[in-house]
């Protein structure tokens, strides 16, 4: 089987060779129908706004490709080019887009009133205990950049991305529909007010630093996250 | 001397650029008669012999079972998958040997009845939705290896909900009717006059293959017109499977017999690359097919078409007018912005990477439905073993409007020496939505 393999390979790179259109033989040629929409900045298209992907946490980018592929999370137009991907293959574009170090495109300027700075930095660096919120930083890292291997950041998102996703997993609405986890449990708890003000803040920061590392988390929060981020975000 | 070896090198560069695609079938064909034939090929071993489960394995993948038993991320064969059609929605059952939710209390018996006549363990006459009207064609022995097959694996407790059929189809009177009508039941009987290759590959082709639940045009009643493979828009998708007996769409009689099999168990070759629901039944079925049974049914497709000849595709003009010219200008123009990169200025692509649009008989179909889809919803062909790290191709439904696809799609079945019908912006509205 193995030299079946190989054999066709060697044909299907010959052929290719042959004909003389040299096409590079790289990930970034081969992501191509991504990077159609997916750049350095996000964008606004005409349907849907799309978020930048560059250098998220790798095993973040491979659960979120399963995701779209296999319905855990919804849009066509993913969902179209993913359905007949092998994991073996999604892991390697999340390795390649992990790995991609774009500029970040500067801070959104959103005008806040005080009160609103006030609940945003609360939420962020303290949360509600008492309503079993733990604070976003705790799990999104000090720095607010993700934490490897499984956990995005949260800056250098746009306010509207985020609050379509906050939106997402409260309204039970299309996009992240059948994810029940542990951040699907904190959105469900923010009130309105407060999708708003930590959606502007977090808009309003510019990034700098690393993701952090995995032994960060404390023993508890990975608990709660586990099926998020040990099952599938660990496989690597 | 010197000279000597010059001409040798030409005389190799020729043979590369011309003739290496047809080499390297060649060279691989022999590498598959060498091989030791894998125990699992079926036709020439005693099937006896061989661990029936193994079979089994082997010949559910090739009956793709799974992919219409298994929801998608769900569990294998525990079913639950919706399937739209004109008739409303099926819900495939679990086919797990768990006993209350599954078919554990089967025997082989029940399940013979099952795929070889369309009834139920209970007597219930079953929807065609599930093509017991092709695996009537299987073997007693090849279901009894599926069986025990599908008897081995773990059972998963999974109640799926019931069909959601529109009436007056809801109705299993109207479905004994159908049958009297429409299902010939009946194991396939082998022409002596063919090679044993040949009778294997129809074997293959007209009954687990199932290729005509698709490649065909069906009745308003859901019934195929024939077994002939002749094409027609899938129910329920917004796709069109082409004639696979017709050179005027995915006839193969012109191609050689290691590239049809190289199509369909990597995806992709220098003239065609399975997209959509092909691409689908190719990672989850074609692939994994013994290198006996696909250069099998490779035989049977070829010969379906070997002997047609027949008109030049759907030509409605034979010379371009000038008025003509500058509307698909228009469309060149776009084509030159957006498509060039990959396909070519040549509209040659990159053979195994970006494939051909001059003389792709998909792109010059009288339907213009699939390539209207390909430029809306982009796609990547499936990873296969064969083509594992696949190119992909963007869509373009977010960023051109109906009447560009229109002009670009005209531009590409009307360049290099392509001719088939212009398309409008209507039929690209038509194009989209319409599957899951
Ligand atoms: C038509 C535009 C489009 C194309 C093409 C596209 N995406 Fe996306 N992508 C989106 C949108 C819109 C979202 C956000 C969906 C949502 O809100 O849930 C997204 C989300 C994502 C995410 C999740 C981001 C996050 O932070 O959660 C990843 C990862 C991703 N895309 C990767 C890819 C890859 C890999 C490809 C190519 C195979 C691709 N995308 C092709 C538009 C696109
Ligand atoms: C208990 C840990 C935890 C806490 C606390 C937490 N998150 Fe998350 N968050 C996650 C995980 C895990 C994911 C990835 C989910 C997935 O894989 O779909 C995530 C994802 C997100 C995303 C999606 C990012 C993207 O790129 O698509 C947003 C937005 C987000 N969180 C916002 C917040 C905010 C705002 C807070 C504080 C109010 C917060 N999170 C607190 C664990 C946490
Ligand atoms: C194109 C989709 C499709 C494929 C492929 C398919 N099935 Fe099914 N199958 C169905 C549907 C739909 C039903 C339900 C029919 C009904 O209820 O009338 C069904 C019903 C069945 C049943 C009857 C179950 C019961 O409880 O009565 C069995 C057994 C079965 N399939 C086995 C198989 C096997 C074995 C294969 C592969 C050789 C296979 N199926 C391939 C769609 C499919
Ligand atoms: C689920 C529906 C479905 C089934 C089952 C199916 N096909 Fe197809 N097939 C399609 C569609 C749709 C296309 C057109 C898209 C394309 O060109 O790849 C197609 C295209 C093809 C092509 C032409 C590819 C090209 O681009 O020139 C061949 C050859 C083919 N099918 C062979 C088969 C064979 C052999 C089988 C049975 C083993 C089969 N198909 C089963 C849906 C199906
Ligand atoms: C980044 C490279 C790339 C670009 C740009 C691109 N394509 Fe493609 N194209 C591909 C690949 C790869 C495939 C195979 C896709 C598949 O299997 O679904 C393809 C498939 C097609 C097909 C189907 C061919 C077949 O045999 O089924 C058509 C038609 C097509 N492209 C037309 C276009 C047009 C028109 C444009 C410009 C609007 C375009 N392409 C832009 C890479 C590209």
């Amino acid at each position: 089987m193995i030299r079946f393999i190989i054999l066709m390979l060697f044909c299907i790179t010959n052929v290719a060779n042959a004909n003389g259109n040299a096409v590079p033989d790289t990930m970034a040629e081969r992501v191509k129908a991504c990077t159609i929409c997916h750049n350095a900045e996000g964008k606004a298209g005409r349907d849907a706004y799309y978020p930048r992907i560059a250098g998220k946490p790798q095993g973040y980018i491979f659960n979120q490709l399963r995701n779209f592929r296999d319905g855990r999370r919804y849009y066509h137009a993913m969902a179209i080019l993913l359905e007949n991907m092998s994991d073996e293959y999604l892991r390697e574009m999340a390795q390649y887009f992990s790995s991609l170090q774009l500029p970040y495109p500067h801070p959104e300027q959103i005008q806040m009133l005080p009160e609103e700075i006030e609940l945003a930095r609360h939420l962020v660096y303290s949360g509600y205990p008492e309503r079993n919120i733990p604070a976003c930083s705790a799990c999104h890292g000090d720095i607010l950049m993700g934490v490897e291997p499984a956990i995005p950041g949260l800056v250098g998102l746009s306010r509207a991305y985020i609050t379509a996703q906050l939106g997402g997993w409260r309204n039970g609405g299309i996009m992240r529909i059948q994810t029940s986890d542990c951040m699907s449990e904190i959105a469900n708890q923010l009130t309105e007010n407060e999708v708003n003000a930590v959606a502007k803040w977090l808009a309003n920061q510019s990034v700098s630093g690393k993701p952090g590392s995995f032994n960060e988390l404390s023993p508890e929060l990975v608990d709660r996250c586990s099926q998020t981020i040990l099952e599938h975000g660990g496989a690597e | 001397m010197r000279h000597g070896v010059m001409i040798f090198s030409v005389i190799i560069s020729y043979w590369r650029n011309i003739t290496l695609p047809w080499i390297c079938g060649i060279l691989l064909a022999s590498v598959l008669l060498a091989m030791p034939g894998k125990v699992m090929a079926g036709a020439a071993e005693d099937p006896g012999v061989v661990d029936a489960v193994d079979y089994g394995a082997y010949l559910a993948r090739v009956g793709n079972c799974m992919g219409c038993h298994t929801t998608k991320g769900g569990q294998p064969f525990a079913g639950g998958r919706r399937l739209s059609t004109s008739f409303g929605v099926f819900i495939t059952p679990n086919i797990t040997p768990d006993k209350e939710t599954g078919i554990g209390l089967w025997n082989q018996q029940d399940f013979w009845q099952a795929l070889h006549q369309g009834k139920s363990r209970d007597g219930r006459l079953l929807y065609p939705a599930f093509p017991y009207t092709e695996y009537t064609k299987v073997t007693r022995q090849d279901a009894d290896a599926i069986f025990a097959y599908l008897q081995s694996l773990p059972p998963v407790s999974q109640a799926n909900p019931a069909h959601d059929i529109f009436f007056p189809y809801n109705s299993r009177a109207l479905l004994a009717v159908w049958r009297t009508l429409y299902f010939k039941e009946g194991v396939y009987e082998p022409d002596q006059s063919k090679s044993t290759a040949w009778n294997r590959g129809a074997y293959l082709v007209q009954g687990l293959g199932h290729c005509n639940a698709c490649h065909t045009t069906r009745n308003m009643l859901g019934a195929s017109q024939d077994n002939a493979l002749a094409g027609g828009q899938i129910m329920g998708m917004n796709w069109y499977a082409p004639s696979l007996s017709s050179h005027l769409e995915a006839g193969s009689g012109d191609w050689e017999i290691e590239e049809i099999a190289a199509l369909l168990t990597t995806g992709i070759t220098e003239r065609a690359v399975a997209s959509g629901p092909m691409a689908t039944v190719v990672r989850q079925s074609l692939q994994y097919l013994s290198q006996e049974d696909v250069l099998a049914m490779s035989t049977y497709l070829k010969s379906l078409t070997e002997n047609d000849t027949g008109n030049a595709p759907g030509v409605h003009f034979s010379v371009i007018s000038g008025s003509l010219r500058r509307h698909l200008e228009l469309g060149g123009k776009i084509y030159r912005e957006y498509c060039q990169e990959c396909h070519g200025a040549d509209g040659k692509g990159a053979p195994g990477i970006y494939p051909a649009l001059a003389g792709n008989r998909g792109v010059v179909m009288d339907s213009p439905l699939n390539v209207i889809r390909s430029v809306l919803n982009g796609g990547y062909p499936a990873t296969t073993a064969g083509n594992p790290r696949p190119y992909g191709m963007p869509p373009f439904q977010q960023i051109l409007r109906n009447e560009e696809v229109a002009l670009v799609v005209s531009y590409i079945r009307n360049a290099w020496g392509n001719r088939a019908s212009l398309v409008r912006a209507l039929d690209v509205d038509q194009g989209k939505g319409g599957d899951d």
